[in-house]
């Protein structure tokens, strides 16, 4: 063992030591930090995935506020029977800009990765105002006062440009509409053209069934677009991975 | 530890490391031998972990591993042999003319069987666990149907659903709302007729004016009798089955603003098999 033995020599000159202890930390950090700027290269190119619009963002911000996210995870895992109950298991693109992602670890409810579309408007609206309406054995609380909070949108423009700040590809033209787009998601008698020429697949829908925007329209419009925006039928994903 | 330093401890026998403060020394007893090796072997599996398995994000994206391994390959796997498994009554499912699944017991087990398991995961949020549905959402256990209660009109219920977006040959009609042709006291005379009709309590004065605006405005597809039409999706008000509540309130509601039920489209993937579930429930005709 006598070349463990010439440690004394690095530990008798400080500056040896410095040297030789930044050498190690260099290399432990190469190897465990260079491979993560990388990491965007493991996101495979997928169709469709495009970022959240005015209304949807709100509501995210919502089910973020409410702690969905703590009994309902958005991930599903790439397994037989999560695949047969859920649907397509999930692409790290569906994620890819939400800050923060809402994977969650916990599953009280179900998992919602792909619950948009799977029910209607008016189901979300008595589940979310009353759950044991609907589904007499849910523990979920009450979340009704959704439908008593009005929104109008007055920051949603500060919103968009938060998220474009760390990265999602909002458009100056999203962002200079923002508050229009948001208002017109919720009336079907708008003219939603152009919302849904920037936004494609957004569902345009009085989500909560009253004139007024709630914060129940904001959490419907993202509940109803979750996992529905890659189109499985003409997308297949990488076997490989 | 260098070979020069050979200060042995008396009262041990162990060696010191040499050090000496104030007349105080440091034994140098050896790490035990098989934390040591453990802790090597821990080394070594990491490196051939690395190399077996998919590992490191790189500028062509990641490592894939000398094994080739794949979580996406493996669950297409594990799907593919179970559908195998079934693959024969799977086929015949698909094929089979729904009208005369019961003539092949097996097959109509296996249907029954899946489409509980369907059902559940996807249905029983509005039909409930036990199908036995809730207010506005169907109750598939009796015998009152909307759309119809054969098995192909169930089939068709299921694939393309009910007055959604999504599928253009989604069941569609729509109950005007009331509110905005009669006038309140109108309504009123209406909910006392349609109570009439199903043999509940109700005001027979109101119910002989009422009696007359259901002819004019509700008859087309609710029928003369109130016994509904399924072509149009619209309710028997003979029958005490009420989807949303007959008690006058929730007439009246009904009636002023209009109703308007969404069933999503459930594609084709198993909905035979859910079909078959369903028309067996006890309603099915």
């Amino acid at each position: 063992m006598g070349f463990l033995n010439k440690h004394q020599i690095l530990e008798r000159s400080p500056t040896l030591l410095l040297v030789a202890s930044f050498l190690v930390v260099s290399i432990g950090g190469i190897v465990e930090i260079a491979p993560l700027f990388y990491l965007e290269n493991t996101i495979e190119k997928v169709e469709g995935v495009r970022p959240y619009s005015p209304l949807e963002l709100t509501g995210r911000d919502i089910y973020v506020r409410e702690g969905c996210y703590n009994c309902h995870s958005q991930m599903i895992r790439p397994m037989r029977d999560e695949v047969e109950r859920y649907g397509h298991y999930s692409l790290a693109a569906e994620s890819m800009y939400d800050h923060p992602f809402q994977w969650g670890s916990k599953r009280t409810g179900p998992d919602v990765a792909r619950v948009g579309g799977r029910y209607s408007d008016a189901w979300h609206v008595d589940h979310l105002s009353d759950p044991q309406s609907v589904v007499p054995e849910s523990i979920m609380p009450k979340y009704s006062f959704l439908s008593d909070v009005a929104i109008d949108g007055k920051y949603v423009q500060d919103l968009l440009e938060t998220h474009r700040m760390v990265g999602v590809p909002y458009t100056d033209e999203m962002i200079d509409n923002a508050q229009a787009d948001f208002a017109a998601q919720a009336d079907p008698d708008s003219d939603w053209d152009d919302l849904v020429a920037r936004y494609p697949k957004a569902v345009i829908s009085n989500f909560d069934g009253q004139a007024l925007l709630t914060e129940m329209d904001a959490l419907i419009a993202y509940l109803q677009m979750l996992g529905t925006l890659v189109d499985f039928s003409t997308f297949t994903p990488d076997a490989s991975r | 530890m260098t070979d020069k330093n050979q200060d042995i401890d008396q009262e041990t026998g162990v060696e010191t490391t040499g050090h000496d403060w104030d007349g105080i020394k440091e034994l140098n007893n050896p790490l035990p031998r098989w934390w040591l090796w453990c802790f090597y072997l821990t080394i070594v599996w990491g490196i051939g972990y690395v190399i077996a398995y998919p590992a490191w994000p790189l500028v062509n994206g990641a490592t894939a591993g000398l094994l080739g391994y794949s979580t996406r390959a493996e669950v297409a796997t594990e799907i593919a042999r179970f559908d195998d498994l079934n693959a024969d009554l799977r086929t015949a499912l698909a094929a089979a003319d729904m009208t005369t699944l019961g003539e092949d017991q097996d097959l109509q087990r296996f249907a029954v069987a899946g489409g509980a398991a369907v059902f559940r995961a996807n249905c029983s949020q509005c039909h409930g666990s036990g199908a036995n549905g809730a207010k506005g959402y169907p109750n598939l256990l009796d015998d009152d149907w909307l759309w119809g209660g054969d098995i192909e009109t169930i089939v068709y219920s299921i694939r393309h659903g009910i007055r959604n977006e999504l599928d253009d040959d989604a069941h569609y009609s729509q109950m005007p709302a009331f509110g905005e042709i009669l006038e309140t006291e109108e309504i009123s005379a209406l909910v006392q007729h349609v109570r009439s009709l199903s043999g509940a309590e109700y005001d027979a004065g109101l119910a002989a004016t009422g009696a007359d605006l259901f002819l004019e405005n509700c008859s087309d597809c609710h029928g003369e009798t109130g016994l509904g039409d399924r072509e149009q999706g619209a309710p028997n008000l003979a029958d005490a089955i009420w989807l949303y509540g007959g008690d006058p309130a929730t007439l009246e509601q009904t009636i002023t603003y209009s109703r308007f039920g969404v069933m999503p489209p459930w594609g084709t993937r198993q909905v035979n098999a859910v079909a078959a579930y369903v028309h067996q429930l006890g309603g099915g005709e």
